[in-house]
C-alpha cells in the first residue's frame, strides 16, 4: 500500500539550515549534511533542501552544499532555490539531487517545467508555490493568491489554476506552502490543500504550519495532501519523523514503519 | 567489483552511481561505445523519464551488445525505465521496441482511481526464492515514481499494489529488473543493490 510521505525540509540560508517565522527572523539550526543524515536516520522518507536566500538575492544555489548533502544519503533528495534555468538545474542534478524544485523562475519562464522535464523527466520537476489566501476574494480558498520572492511580492496568479498549468507542463509534483500558516505551528492549510489536490492528478506536498501530529493527520485526511513537510518540528528535537510516523500509524494513516 | 552503468541521457546516474560507490563497487559509464559491454562483468542500466529514450540503445549498438552480454551469462539489472526496457515495449512509446527478454508489454496505470504517476514509498510482496531480493521481508517498503508498469507473471520477483498489482521487480537467471529506485530506497534499496554486486558472471556463464 501506497504510504504518506514525511519529508523533513532544510531550510539554508549562506550554507547553513535556518528556521524563522513566515520567512523572517532566521535562527541557525545546523549543517546541512549532518542535519539531512540525521532526519534520513530517523525515518524521514525524503529531504528538500531549499536556499531561501537564492531567489532574492540573485545567488546560484549552493552546489557544494548539495553535494555534501547528497553524498550519504539514500532517500529521495530535493533541492531549491535560484534555479532559473535548465542549466541552472542540470548542474544541482550532477551535485546529486533526485529532483529540483522551482518557484519564481517557472511563473516568469513557464517553459522552464518542460525544458527540465525533458532532460531529466516529469518526476524530477516539482514545482513549488507559495500561497497566501485571498480575505478579499469571495472564496478566499478559491482565489488564493501566488506570491514570489520568499513571499513578498504577489505574482498575480491564483494558486490553483497556477498547479492545474504546472501540472500541463509536465510537473511530477507540486509543493505547497501557505504562507499564511509557514511558521505558525498551528497547522497545515487543509482547505487551501485539499483545492490544489483535488485540482490536479500529480502528488500535492502540503507545507507550512506543521506544530503536532493532529495537523498532519488532518493535511492527510481533511487536505488530501500525498506527503507533508516539515522543518522546525524535527529542527530542535520536539520529535523526529519516526515517533510522528508511529503517532500516525496508530491514527491509522498508512506511513512507511519501520523505517 | 566493477559494474558497467549504461548511460542512455534518460535522467540523471549520479544516484545510482552513489549507491553502486558506497557499496564498494567500482562503476564505469558507458555511453555509446558497445564494445566495452564486451568486457562488462555486470550491467546495471538505469533510467528515468521517457520510454523513447531507450532509442539511442538501438541506434548506438548497445542493444545487440547487450543481448549478447545476457547471452553470455551477465549479471543484468534494469532499474524503472531500465527494468521496462527488458519487455516487448511500452504504450508509453509504441513505436519503441524494448529487448522482449520478456515476451510482455508495458502499461499505463489505468486512470481514474489514483493519481498518476504512483510516486512515494509502497511495500513489497515476495512470492519466493527471489535471488535479488534475497533478506528483503514482505512487507518492506521502496521508493516508485512512474505511470508505467510491467504486469505480473511467472517471471515477476515482487508484487506491489497501486491501483492494481503490478511486477515491482522481475528476475529470470542473471537478467533482473527492478521498477522501483533501489539507489533511493534506504537500506532495504541498498540490500538489494548489494545482492545484484554479489552475482558473479562465473556462476551463470
Amino acid at each position: 500500500m501506497i504510504t504518506k510521505r514525511i519529508i523533513a525540509c532544510l531550510d539554508v540560508h549562506d550554507g547553513r539550515v535556518v528556521k524563522g517565522v513566515q520567512f523572517v527572523d532566521l535562527i541557525d539550526a545546523g549543517d546541512p549534511p549532518t542535519q539531512a543524515a540525521r532526519h534520513a536516520r530517523e525515518g524521514a522518507d525524503e529531504i528538500v533542501l531549499l536556499d531561501i536566500t537564492a531567489t532574492h538575492q540573485g545567488r546560484a544555489t549552493l552546489l557544494d552544499t548539495v553535494r555534501r548533502t547528497a553524498r550519504e544519503l539514500f532517500v529521495p533528495f530535493c533541492v531549491g532555490g535560484g534555479i532559473r534555468t535548465a542549466g541552472d538545474a542540470a548542474q544541482v542534478f550532477e551535485a546529486g539531487a533526485d529532483k529540483i524544485s522551482v518557484n519564481s523562475a517557472a511563473l516568469a519562464d513557464p517553459m522552464l517545467i518542460e525544458a527540465i522535464g525533458r532532460s531529466f523527466g516529469a518526476q524530477a520537476v516539482v514545482v513549488a508555490i507559495d500561497a497566501r489566501r485571498d480575505p478579499s476574494a469571495s472564496d478566499p480558498v478559491r482565489d488564493a493568491q501566488v506570491f514570489v520572492q520568499g513571499g513578498r511580492k504577489p505574482a498575480g496568479r491564483r494558486v490553483v489554476e497556477w498547479a492545474r498549468e504546472a501540472e500541463d507542463r509536465g510537473a511530477g509534483e507540486i509543493l505547497l506552502t501557505s504562507m499564511d500558516s509557514d511558521g505558525t505551528r498551528a497547522g497545515f492549510d487543509c482547505e487551501l490543500t485539499a483545492a490544489v489536490s483535488e485540482a490536479v492528478g500529480i502528488p500535492v506536498i502540503a507545507s507550512g504550519g506543521a506544530g503536532a501530529v493532529a495537523h498532519f493527520v488532518d493535511v492527510f485526511g481533511r487536505g488530501k495532501a500525498d506527503a507533508a513537510l516539515a522543518a522546525s518540528i524535527f529542527h530542535f528535537g520536539i520529535s523526529s519523523a519516526r515517533s510522528l510516523k508511529q503517532d500516525l500509524a496508530r491514527a491509522g494513516v498508512s506511513v512507511r514503519l519501520p523505517c | 567489483m566493477r559494474v558497467t552503468v549504461i548511460d542512455y541521457k534518460a535522467g540523471n546516474l549520479t544516484s545510482v552511481l552513489k549507491a553502486l560507490r558506497h557499496l564498494g563497487a567500482d562503476p564505469e559509464v558507458v555511453e555509446i561505445d558497445a564494445s566495452r559491454i564486451e568486457a562488462a562483468e555486470r550491467i546495471v542500466l538505469p533510467g528515468v523519464g521517457h520510454f523513447a529514450a531507450t532509442q539511442r540503445l538501438d541506434a548506438t549498438g548497445l542493444t545487440l551488445a547487450i543481448r549478447a552480454a545476457i547471452a553470455r551469462g551477465v549479471p543484468f539489472l534494469g532499474i524503472c525505465v531500465g527494468m521496462q526496457w527488458l519487455y516487448a515495449g511500452s504504450t508509453e512509446a509504441s513505436n519503441q521496441p524494448g529487448l522482449a527478454h520478456f515476451s510482455e508489454a508495458c502499461t499505463r496505470f489505468p486512470e481514474g482511481k489514483e493519481k498518476i504517476p504512483h510516486v512515494g514509498w509502497n511495500s513489497l510482496e515476495v512470492p519466493s526464492g527471489s535471488r535479488l531480493l534475497a533478506g528483503v521481508e514482505p512487507g518492506e517498503y521502496v521508493y516508485f515514481t512512474h505511470s508505467y508498469k510491467a504486469p505480473v507473471t511467472a517471471d515477476t520477483a515482487a508484487i506491489t499494489q497501486y491501483i492494481e498489482p503490478f511486477a515491482a521487480a522481475v528476475e529470470r537467471a542473471n537478467v533482473m529488473g527492478v521498477q522501483f529506485h533501489p539507489e533511493k530506497s534506504g537500506a532495504t534499496g541498498l540490500k538489494i543493490l548489494r545482492n545484484f554486486l554479489a552475482w558473479n558472471l562465473k556462476e551463470t556463464a
